[in-house]
């Protein structure tokens, strides 16, 4: 079912080949009043240390259950989910979620809202330490500024900051991010886009992200996971985005390559798995 | 210099004029002219010869001892309206603030667990519209004394609002959080001084609010039937004594003292409850 497609004039760069978190077989079956009915179906996906997975796949597809899977929020109902060998049963902090919405508390500052997590992970160490994790992070989206500001008072853009230098404070495993800059403005997306490479490439943390949008995919991921329309959706094709990092957004849209995708990952989402709801 | 001392005039009536701006300006003379019809409505009907009620100008003039000295006191009931009052007030604020104890507490555990809320919720849909002086009889048996049974009173009027605003506040927490503190594994008094207590203030004193109006309204009734210090039983007093104008004054303090204690607890929720949350 699952082909690989891979393009590259030049080689992805190499990754730790080990497989690092693998999602085997994994279907999600809910019980409705109408019968049982399969949102994901034989799902297979090996993921490398250090790599950036992008999904994509119309809405209802199936996407966000696939990352509740591996956040732990869901439990798969035949296969299984692991991540260095220890099968997930539940949601931790290793699995660091970057939620749609934010889902920062309203009545903390930006600062006391990475400080909880990184209280709550690193238990143990001095507070001072924990008070220079938070700044750190905090200055690393940019936001030294804005550490006593509530969530009110921070745009779209710096909330997702915030939202994301949490998740990074507590040095996850794998990163989860579902759909994080698809309530932002163009620039502000691109300038997240950016900035989300910039880390993930110092931290080296296997991310996995739901998108949208095709350019910000082809832009981050290693591989463009693509899934097929629900119910039981399944991965309808891998691509192996070949282009060298650190990226350059310019350069790369105007690579052959990158319309070569581009039109793939097109044809795929809106010919073959078009919506059928017209 | 001269600068500044032009500007400092101009700000602080600028300051006067945006506190009693136009618009409060103009409901303060409105609410006055209606004020005033009314009191000469009342005035003009209770003109003839022994009216059943005495008129506002009247009613000033017999009470007018009561009003400049409301501090006198000649021991057993015969005090000043300001003991009386207060006397009042520290029932309602022993029985409100154990009601408010309680009342979260139990509003708490009954908006976390399902099933205690399925068990218990029927009885307090039962209880809660007992009218307050119904419990009056049944504490005075249970306590044989007037004044922990007047508190009794008090406590069971103003809980209802506050146990079910507080369940509602805690179902209502939302899946976000409950995210938040799930990915991070926060611990049970983390989640509920950060995640559960802050989300559920808005709630806690829409309750609160209700509860002490509630228990004002309750503790005049209660005070008419149990002799002592309080300004229900000096309207009883003076009702048995045939002083209408005492009355009447009473009443008027009574309300001024309901609508300062409404006002006094929602200024300390607006205070508690952040700006995201209005």
């Amino acid at each position: 079912m699952t082909q690989t497609l891979n393009l590259s004039s030049h080689p992805a760069p190499p990754q730790q080949q080990n497989p690092y978190l693998i999602i085997e077989d994994v279907s999600k079956v809910y019980n409705t009043p109408q019968g049982p009915y399969t949102v994901l179906s034989g799902i297979n996906l090996t993921v490398t240390e250090g790599e950036f997975i992008c999904l994509i796949g119309h809405s209802g597809c199936g996407k966000s259950t696939l990352l509740d899977m591996v956040s732990g929020f869901r439990q798969p109902t035949f296969g299984q989910v692991r991540l260095k060998n220890e099968r997930i049963y539940q949601p931790g902090p290793d699995r660091m979620v970057v939620f749609q919405n934010y889902s920062l508390l309203p009545w903390m500052s930006a600062f006391d809202n990475i400080y909880l997590a990184v209280k709550t992970v690193y238990s143990a160490k001095p507070k001072a330490e924990k008070i220079a994790i938070v700044r750190e992070h905090l200055e690393m989206v940019g936001l030294t500024e804005a550490a006593d500001k509530r969530p009110h008072e921070l745009s779209g853009g710096m909330k997702q900051r915030v939202c994301i230098a949490r998740a990074l404070a507590i040095r996850p495993q794998v990163l989860i991010l579902d759909e994080p800059f698809g309530a932002l403005d163009a620039i502000t997306r691109e300038e997240m886009q950016e900035e989300l490479l910039k880390i993930w490439q110092e931290h080296q943390v296997t991310v996995l992200m739901v998108t949208h949008d095709i350019d910000e995919a082809l832009i981050l991921a290693d591989r463009i996971v693509m899934m097929t329309n629900g119910p039981g959706a399944q991965i309808g094709e891998i691509v192996t985005v070949p282009f060298t990092r650190p990226r350059d957004r310019t350069r790369i849209m105007e690579s052959p390559d990158y319309h070569h995708l581009r039109n793939q990952a097109l044809e795929f989402l809106f010919q073959r798995y078009a919506h059928d709801d017209t | 210099m001269a600068v500044s001392s032009y500007r400092s005039p101009v700000s602080s009536r600028f300051f006067l004029t945006k506190w009693l701006g136009p618009e409060r300006l103009r409901k303060i003379t409105t609410s006055s002219i209606a004020i005033f019809i009314v009191l000469g409505i009342w005035q003009l009907l209770c003109m003839g010869k022994d009216p059943a009620l005495p008129p506002p100008l009247t009613v000033l003039t017999d009470t007018w001892g009561l009003i400049i000295d409301p501090f006198f006191n000649n021991g057993g009931t015969d005090v000043g309206l300001f003991w009386q009052i207060l006397a009042s007030l520290k029932r309602v604020a022993i029985g409100f603030s154990l009601a408010a104890i309680t009342g979260i507490a139990v509003g708490i555990l009954i908006g976390t667990s399902r099933l205690i809320y399925d068990a218990l919720d029927p009885i307090f849909q039962v209880l809660r519209t007992v009218p307050p002086l119904a419990w009056l009889p049944i504490s005075l048996a249970a306590f044989k004394d007037n004044e922990p049974s007047s508190i009794f009173v008090i406590f069971m009027t103003a809980i209802w609002p506050i146990v079910i605003n507080t369940a509602v506040g805690v179902q209502q927490l939302p899946q976000d959080y409950k995210n938040v503190a799930r990915v991070l594994k926060l611990s049970r008094a983390d989640y509920f001084t950060n995640i559960l207590l802050p989300a559920t203030v808005p709630y806690v004193f829409t309750g609160l609010r209700i509860g002490i109006g509630l228990s004002w309204l309750a503790i005049v009734a209660a005070e008419m039937l149990v002799p002592g210090v309080g300004i229900g039983y000096f309207i009883w007093d003076s009702w048995t004594s045939s002083l209408i104008s005492e009355i009447i004054l009473a009443l008027l303090y009574v309300g001024l003292v309901g609508l300062l204690l409404d006002k006094l607890v929602a200024s300390i929720g607006r205070l508690l409850t952040p700006e995201e949350q209005k």
